[in-house]
């Protein structure tokens, strides 16, 4: 397929082109937060606690008088940085563990395959619970855990997309031309699973994020004052009669990011899938 | 048949065994001393030894993991550090809270989004079809402790219909319940609509039309019969994350199941029942995995003969 008529599909498709202008507006909040946001996200200012939205405060303040429009702008940072982690560690594990499992076969299949099925039947969320008692409390650590079983869904995706490609003509005539298995894989195969470990990772991204704040919400992933939006949404807890709008903004701000995640996922599925 | 359930059997007890070298090794990681939590730090050095020796703390990993494990395999999770209860007893005074409201969900997300998967796909490109995908994809992305929070504000503290939270009888089974079925709708619409897509597009169902059959006589018995079974056996295969998924739900409703009980152990870190319930959790797992193969095997010979063919 060629690239215009990529670029052309991508124009003409409405899913892709709102989830995109969402993930924009994600991104354009978190590098410009310290421009946008009218208060630091940790400045508290007890006299104004529980002041509901409003022309003062857009977004209404929290328990330590804390102004929770800033404090969700400067969130967008985390939420995009727990993408951000969960992208690289999985296509770096999935991928490369797909590719080898795939293009080489044999024993080495037989025991990365295994490994993937080990991981895959590893419950996810508990993992991350192991994992922060015995370290303590961490957003990051949420997030590699999250990650480390997230993966095996991509590397059976590599895996059998490989073992389609690895002989294909194509590939035959760079073996001829005595290429080596490492240069084959990286320029061959590589680029061609490319496209469905995009599309898989990006459908992927919002369940992480969504999973990764829950911890936060448990008090297990980012501690306070961290404007990360499961931990507001937890903060609020204890007000939700009082002063609803502490809960209420994260959600809608969490649903947003994770809608624009999808919307560019499923697009972009559309687009590469050359049957449309 | 039976060749190919103890081989499924087989790779669920590797996987068990692993998982439990996992997360040992993690426990190893541990800096402090659990002794340290319990224990009054006042204790003159020999006491806090002896009970280090009657927690088994002062033998090398490698011998702690093999006590464990035989310990594990007679039914002994250990003792909780922080209430002295045996774990054994703590989790199945839990497990049946939890089993209740994660299986209950995943009936009623199945009795919902099939009937829906089928008719989207038997309205296929129309309005409808593509108003349930996205509708239900747009219910995936809620974050399940939010609508919990929104679920509590409008139905336990506005409208005073529903108990907020604990266990008191089945109205408090609602709240949790509309929590966990919500958003996986979606997933399971989905994969009904898929698989009957898929089916309809095989060769026995163009037969099927050719011989001159009503199309409503292909949809029911030549295109349903063969797309459910792939449905049936992804019940088996969502279950266990929908019970690590309550873990979050629970805390929210205060639900008194092992989601409850595992936040409470972190806090104290009660290594013994986080081991406990995660042990609890990945043997969930690999049986709601090994019934979900056997089912596939049962309902669709095809699968049966492909995997034993692909082992041999």
């Amino acid at each position: 397929m060629s690239r215009k008529r990529t670029y052309l599909k991508a124009a003409k498709n409405g899913m892709f082109i709102t989830g995109t202008v969402l993930f924009l507006t994600v991104l354009l909040v978190a590098v410009f937060a310290d421009r946008i946001a009218p208060h630091k996200y940790d400045e508290m200012n007890i006299e104004k606690a529980f002041i509901p939205p409003g022309r003062a405060y857009l977004f209404g303040t929290d328990e330590f008088g804390r102004c929770l429009f800033s404090r969700i702008i400067y969130g967008s940072r985390i939420a995009l940085k727990i993408g951000l982690m969960v992208v690289a560690i999985q296509i770096s594990v999935g991928v490369s563990v797909g590719l080898l499992a795939g293009y080489f076969g044999g024993k080495l299949d037989m025991i990365l395959s295994f490994i993937t099925d080990l991981t895959w039947a590893m419950p996810p969320v508990v993992l991350s619970l192991a994992i922060v008692t015995v370290l303590g409390p961490s957003l990051e650590r949420v997030v590699v855990s999250t990650a480390l079983v997230s993966w095996p869904g991509c590397a059976r995706m590599v895996r059998s997309k490989t073992q389609s490609i690895k002989n294909m003509p194509f590939v035959e005539a760079a073996r001829a031309l005595g290429e080596s298995d490492l240069s084959i894989i990286v320029r061959y195969i590589l680029p061609n699973t490319l496209g469905i470990v995009i599309v898989l990772t990006t459908l992927q991204l919002p369940g992480a994020i969504l999973s990764t704040t829950g911890l936060s919400f448990l008090g297990l992933g980012s501690q306070p004052p961290s404007p990360d939006w499961g931990l507001i949404l937890s903060e609020g807890v204890n007000y939700v009669s009082k002063a609803p709008w502490i809960s209420i903004f994260p959600g809608l701000a969490l649903i947003y990011t994770a809608v624009g995640f999808n919307l560019m996922g499923e697009g972009l599925r559309d687009i590469l899938d050359p049957r449309t | 048949m039976l060749n190919y359930v103890l081989k499924r059997l087989a790779v669920g007890v590797l996987v068990i065994i692993s998982a439990s070298i996992v997360l040992f090794s993690i426990m190893q990681l541990m800096p402090g001393d659990p002794i340290r939590m319990v224990a009054d730090p006042r204790l003159p050095p020999h006491r806090i030894e002896e009970l280090k020796r009657a927690w088994g703390l002062d033998k090398p990993a490698y011998v702690q993991y093999l006590y464990w494990m035989k310990n594990l395999l007679r039914g002994d999770m250990g003792t909780s550090i922080a209430t002295g209860q045996p774990v054994g007893y703590l989790i199945a005074s839990r497990l049946p809270y939890t089993l209740l409201l994660a299986g209950t969900a995943m009936v009623v997300r199945y009795l919902i989004g099939v009937p829906l998967g089928l008719i989207a796909a038997l309205r296929q490109g129309t309005k409808l079809d593509r108003l349930l995908v996205m509708a239900t994809t747009m219910l995936m992305m809620i974050p399940g402790y939010w609508f919990a929070i929104l679920l509590m504000m409008v139905f336990a503290i506005k409208l005073r219909w529903l108990p907020i939270s604990g266990f008191q009888g089945p109205a408090s089974l609602v709240l949790p319940l509309m929590t966990m079925v919500l958003p996986g709708i979606g997933g399971t619409l989905r994969v009904t609509r898929s698989e009957v897509l898929d089916t309809a597009r095989e060769p026995f169902v163009l037969t099927a039309h050719a011989k001159g059959l009503s199309a409503r006589a292909v949809q029911v018995y030549h295109i349903l019969r063969n797309a459910l079974i792939p449905v049936t056996v992804s019940f088996f295969l969502n279950l266990p994350w929908l019970i690590s998924g309550s873990v979050i739900i629970e805390n929210v409703f205060a639900w008194p199941g092992m989601g409850r009980l595992v936040w409470g152990a972190i806090q104290s870190q009660d290594l013994p029942v986080v081991q406990g319930v995660f042990v609890m959790i990945t043997a969930l797992t690999v049986v709601c995995n090994i019934v979900g193969d056997i089912v596939a095997g049962l309902l669709d010979p095809r699968i049966r003969v492909e995997i034993e063919e692909a082992r041999e």
